[in-house]
């Protein structure tokens, strides 16, 4: 079973760095179209919500399936969600505004929907941080899951950021955030139903 | 009568580049490229290639800037026409055959003028001198381009329609056509897309109605047959495709005011001092540049057109 999973891992890592790969190879071959500095970094801050969203997705596959190795991977997709997170938040600082701190500033407190990315964030970090086997052992387990419910929050301002940022057709953020309600929801019913089952 | 100034940046015609030229060049360059990445991409690069019918005997105009031109691709690959969809890429796709040039098509010019009239477009076009005008574009969202454009001052066919006493704007309409429009199905805006100017900006000598780019016939997604050009206003100004240009007493409510009024303003100026809530307008990178630059005020054309708004606060009317 081990080696399953650890196989598994494997390549679960690997299809998560396919997107990365994608773009590199897509910019290099000129497939980007004419801006490809603004498709590479809204594509890879479409990565960091997809990759939080897998997140969430483990908790209700596992209630659903039963198949409780799914939660194996969940430290690894949040990793991959802070990764692209990062490469995103890299590309806007460096080819979007050249780290001109004080250009940086005025964007954040000036454009509310780069507020709200900024935020989301600087809250990835603490989960980050925390993510390691170490860590959950100093914060005890308690603490760490009360910790990581911050993803709730990160997945909605992550989800307010897309749809603040497009212009008119709010289609595609809509969706999005109809599977974050979805992802939530979920967690709401199956808690309620536990405190029925509990209190019968 | 408009007196041609000579600016700093006019060259003489033999400078602008010619699509020949800039056709084999980016063929050189590709070709290179090929040739490096042979094996290793299973691409080629072509570029695409302009399929328009191209004008004969362009006049050069003094207007034109001398900077480097956004290339042929770029130009007619990433274009904002909701029209064919609210990417950039889809207008490239959808409007490849748009319109149907076996058909007429027609321009009304009415409201408060003597002389209203329908025109149509392949006979309108003779009786104007096309000339090549290279200017700036300037996207509210935060990108530019130097695309040249082939079309005649709009004031000339304004004012062959006299317009009365009470026309203080000029009303623009595009295509309402679903059929021919995908992007029209959905409520994206509130169709037909409508633009408006004041009437000096209107009658303004930088003031364009485009019918082509690079020498040749103007492409769907860039707003065929004929399209609107002002450079020191935000692109979205420029409207595409029109069917009816109108004179009116009131100002028009325009396609993007009626979307968000908080956003977009009826003048639109191109303007680095007035921030939009989602991008800031300081800079903006030309397409095709990696480094982006500062953001001149009335897109670098207000030699020619500040005066128009002498006395005007434009931090209020944005």
């Amino acid at each position: 079973m081990g080696k399953h999973i650890s196989r598994a891992k494997w390549l679960v890592f690997c299809v998560s760095l396919l997107p990365l790969f994608w773009l590199v190879y897509a910019l290099l071959s000129d497939q980007l179209g004419a801006n490809p500095i603004e498709a590479v970094t809204r594509d890879t801050g479409l990565w960091a919500l997809r990759f939080i969203m897998l997140t969430l997705l483990i908790s209700p596959l596992r209630k659903l399936t039963g198949i409780n190795e799914f939660i194996r991977f969940r430290r690894m997709l949040g990793l991959f969600a802070f990764f692209y997170a990062s490469v995103h938040m890299l590309l806007y600082l460096g080819l979007d505004q050249f780290f001109d701190v004080q250009e940086i500033w005025l964007d954040i407190i000036k454009r509310p929907f780069i507020t709200v990315g900024f935020i989301s964030f600087l809250l990835l970090i603490p989960l980050t941080i925390t993510s390691t086997d170490k860590m959950i052992k100093k914060l005890g387990g308690r603490r760490w899951k009360k910790l990581h419910y911050l993803i709730y929050l990160i997945v909605v301002l992550s989800c307010l950021h897309f749809y603040m940022l497009v212009k008119q057709d709010k289609t595609e953020p809509v969706i999005y955030l109809l599977i974050v309600i979805l992802l939530l929801g979920f967690r709401v019913l199956s808690q309620r139903r536990r405190h029925q089952v509990a209190g019968s | 009568m408009w007196i041609r100034k000579k600016r700093s940046w006019h060259i003489p015609e033999s400078e602008v580049t010619d699509y020949q030229v800039y056709l084999n060049r980016r063929q050189f360059i590709n070709g290179a490229a090929g040739l490096a990445a042979a094996g290793a991409m299973p691409f080629s690069f072509a570029a695409k290639a302009p399929t328009g019918e191209s004008f004969a005997n362009l006049q050069q105009s003094a207007f034109s800037t001398e900077e480097k031109l956004t290339t042929y691709e770029s130009i007619t690959t990433y274009n904002n026409f909701y029209e064919f969809g609210t990417d950039k890429e889809s207008p490239s796709t959808l409007a490849a055959d748009f319109p149907d040039r076996s058909k007429p098509w027609m321009i009304t010019i009415d409201g408060e003028c003597d002389k209203p009239g329908q025109y149509d477009y392949n006979e309108l076009i003779k009786t104007q001198t096309l000339e090549e005008r290279i200017y700036r574009l300037r996207c509210v969202e935060g990108w530019s381009m130097v695309i040249p454009w082939v079309g005649f001052p709009l004031a000339e066919i304004l004012k062959q329609a006299q317009p009365n006493s009470k026309a203080k704007f000029v009303e623009f309409t595009t295509l309402y056509d679903p059929e021919q429009m995908p992007g029209q199905r959905r409520r994206v805006l509130n169709w037909p897309y409508l633009e408006g100017l004041r009437m000096d900006e209107a009658m303004h000598p930088l003031t364009l109605l485009a019918v082509g780019l690079y020498g040749r016939e103007m492409p769907g997604q860039n707003g065929a047959p004929i399209r609107l050009v002002v450079p020191w206003k935000y692109g979205f100004k420029s409207i595409k495709s029109i069917v009816r240009i109108r004179f009116v007493e009131e100002m028009p409510l325009t396609a993007w005011v009626q979307a968000n009024a908080g956003e977009y303003g009826f003048y639109s100026n191109v303007n680095p001092e007035v921030n939009h809530p989602r991008w800031s307008q300081r800079r903006e990178r030309r397409i095709g540049e990696f480094l982006k630059r500062e953001t001149l005020m009335f897109n670098g054309y207000g030699e020619e057109v500040a005066e128009l708004y002498t006395g005007m606060d434009l931090k209020r009317y944005f």
